[in-house]
């Protein structure tokens, strides 16, 4: 445990959504749109630790094992064909160790010029009672082995299991600059205060963003934790989109679905998706692309604009 | 306080699995298999008939479905109960007028307390297969080996007795395992297992007694977990399990045989306002003339038969 908890986050400012600098997206696209692919290895019998139980019941925990390993053995490639299909190149959160276990997922995903990016080692090992030089350490490993297997220079963390320290994100950042300079680790997926790109506070001062990832579209989140229908998830899908699409026409907006390949990928599910994909690659004004481009993109020509008004607000706007 | 440095090491992270149970292999990339009459698409239909003890020990979890109130738990008890006296007789009706060909999931103490039910059965005709002894008889790793083996065993055996079948496939109870029971599974003469949920196709699975070929038995169609873990209405349920159908046909059809594996519980779609749905679903199924229905011992043959190195 923690030996003192902080009661505010401190990561952003508080950053009203009216009156914001209009973010411009290329060939004036209204919403950034872009698809996640949580591909992840789960161990069979991690090791224990203090904070959270891997799995429910004693290993081997065969149900959830077996569903996540369906996901590596059966939906990826339902799913590619699906991106395919529609023009889409998935932003991969990537539990690291994939590239070991399974390289010929990866080497799928790098012919279609797929951006990968880190979601820890394996989603059985948490950050949760790791010290900060651990951390570090786990978060090297991920980045070096991103760019080991893909010669990718990885820009976006999503923590593994969303599991977090205080550091979290300062270490990302700290690691992918030392490795790789701006171009490596500028972006986060763990923060879901906002629909738009935002600056984030870290340490060392360094520019980087928090990217919209959503865990209301997460499909995750929508069929395991809230049991929500397959035909009822597309409708909040299109509901989802057409409010930020309507809005983007004010200011640019991001549009993110999180996916898992034991989830959207399963025979039951799957038309759901594809018609959502349908749906939203079929409006113009949609920018298809993955989360580097959307964060280069926002840091070359709204980073600046965004931190100016945030000052020029913060007298009045309070802090969160 | 931090974790110690084992907590960042990886010993099983390698080319493979982190276990040495089944091949690595994605479902595209295998060998095409068709099934008989060069169909597309084979479809199990398992119905599980449970029994949950009244004075359930819940070791080393509750089952799920099982008892939750404070002993006695008449109503969950009776509820179960409801779909070995009640339900069933409902699926028989429904799969007698479509011809259905299904297999018998069994608890073998239920088979030896319900000798009506177990003739009536074998009576109709079908595949049983073993799902342990009763709903609290769970395995678990932790579990005592010789505990385990004395369950598997007499499971198996007193099924075989009362059947006059070969009993080849099993089914754990809430397809939990201890890390033995594959093993105590293929000691036992048991060919096929439904436990582990990663595949829409049979594949092969390793035991220090011999192979065994794994059936994924799916859960993410199965009455129980859509209609009472996710809590959908019985319309969803159809829409689920026909889209499922629709899909695996569709890349049967384009890529080689699949399996659809669905699993029934009559303690719940053997209700009056269900068991409409169930026959929508069959007459879904019995609809499509590139289906091949059979029990899962025949599917089993035939995927046997083709497999060679697949896996």
């Amino acid at each position: 445990m923690q030996a003192e908890m902080k009661e505010r986050l401190g990561a952003y400012d508080y950053w009203p959504y009216e009156d914001r600098p209009k973010i411009t997206w290329p060939n004036g696209a209204r919403v950034a749109f872009w698809v996640a692919p949580n591909i992840e290895y789960y161990e069979l019998d991690p090791p224990t630790n203090p904070q959270r139980k891997p799995w429910p019941t004693p290993h081997p925990s065969v149900p959830g094992y077996s569903i996540r390993d369906y996901g590596n053995r059966v939906g990826h490639e339902r799913q590619m064909a699906l991106l395919d299909k529609y023009g889409i190149r998935g932003s991969v959160s990537l539990s690291v160790a994939l590239c070991e276990h399974h390289p010929e997922i990866i080497t799928m995903c790098r012919e279609r010029d797929w951006e990968f990016f880190s979601h820890g080692i394996y989603n059985t090992r948490y950050t949760y009672g790791l010290s900060e030089a651990q951390e570090r350490e786990m978060i090297r490993d991920g980045i070096e082995t991103i760019h080991r297997h893909t010669g990718q220079k990885c820009a976006g963390y999503l923590a593994p299991a969303l599991s977090h320290s205080e550091h979290t994100l300062d270490l990302f950042a700290e690691v992918g600059q030392e490795l790789f300079g701006e171009e490596g680790g500028i972006y986060t997926c763990d923060l879901f205060h906002d629909d738009q790109p935002t600056p984030i506070h870290l340490r060392s001062g360094r520019r980087f963003i928090s990217m919209p990832y959503s865990l209301e579209m997460n499909d995750t989140i929508v069929y395991a934790v809230n049991k929500v229908e397959p035909r009822h998830y597309l409708t909040m899908l299109k509901r989802h989109f057409d409010r930020l699409y309507a809005e983007g026409a004010e200011s640019g907006t991001v549009m993110c679905i999180p996916t898992h390949n034991y989830q959207v990928s399963c025979p039951h599910r799957i038309k759901a998706f594809e018609e959502a994909l349908e749906y939203i690659t079929g409006h113009s004004d949609v920018w298809v692309a993955t989360g580097r481009e959307i964060a280069q993109h926002y840091l070359a020509h709204h980073y600046d604009d965004a931190l100016r008004d945030i000052e020029a607000k913060a007298a009045t706007a309070g802090r969160s | 306080m931090s974790l110690g440095p084992e907590y960042l090491h990886y010993p099983w992270r390698r080319h493979g699995y982190d276990h040495d149970r089944y091949a690595w292999s994605m479902l595209g990339d295998r060998r095409t298999i068709r099934w008989p009459g060069d169909k597309p698409l084979a479809v199990w239909i398992n119905v599980s008939l449970q029994f949950y003890p009244l004075n359930q020990r819940g070791v080393p979890f509750k089952v799920p479905n099982g008892m939750t109130m404070p002993y006695p738990d008449l109503r969950h008890y009776s509820l179960r109960d409801y779909g070995n006296r009640v339900g069933i007789y409902r699926l028989l009706a429904a799969f007698e007028q479509r011809g259905v060909r299904p297999t018998w999931a069994i608890n073998a103490q239920l088979a030896e307390r319900t000798p009506y039910l177990l003739e009536r059965l074998r009576a109709y005709g079908g595949e049983f297969l073993c799902h342990g002894w009763n709903m609290d008889h769970l395995h678990y790793g932790g579990q005592d080996r010789d505990e385990e083996a004395a369950v598997v065993r007499r499971s198996v055996e007193t099924l075989r007795e009362l059947t006059g079948q070969r009993i080849r496939g099993w089914l754990s109870p809430a397809k939990h395992q201890s890390w033995n029971t594959p093993e105590l599974l293929a000691e036992n003469g048991i060919e096929y297992c439904g436990d582990w949920i990663n595949d829409d196709m049979p594949y092969a699975f390793a035991t220090e007694r011999g192979e065994l070929t794994m059936m994924p038995l799916s859960t993410e169609i199965e009455d129980q977990f859509v209609m009472c873990q996710n809590l959908h209405s019985e319309d969803s349920w159809v829409n689920q399990v026909t889209d499922a159908f629709d899909f695996l046909l569709e890349e049967g059809r384009a890529q080689g045989g699949r399996l659809l594996a669905l699993n029934l519980h009559p303690w719940l779609v053997g209700q009056p306002h269900r068991i409409g749905c169930l026959e929508a679903v069959l007459d879904h199924i019995a609809a499509h003339a590139e289906v091949w229905q059979a029990p899962a011992g025949e599917i089993l043959d035939a995927y046997r038969a083709q497999a060679g190195d697949n896996d």
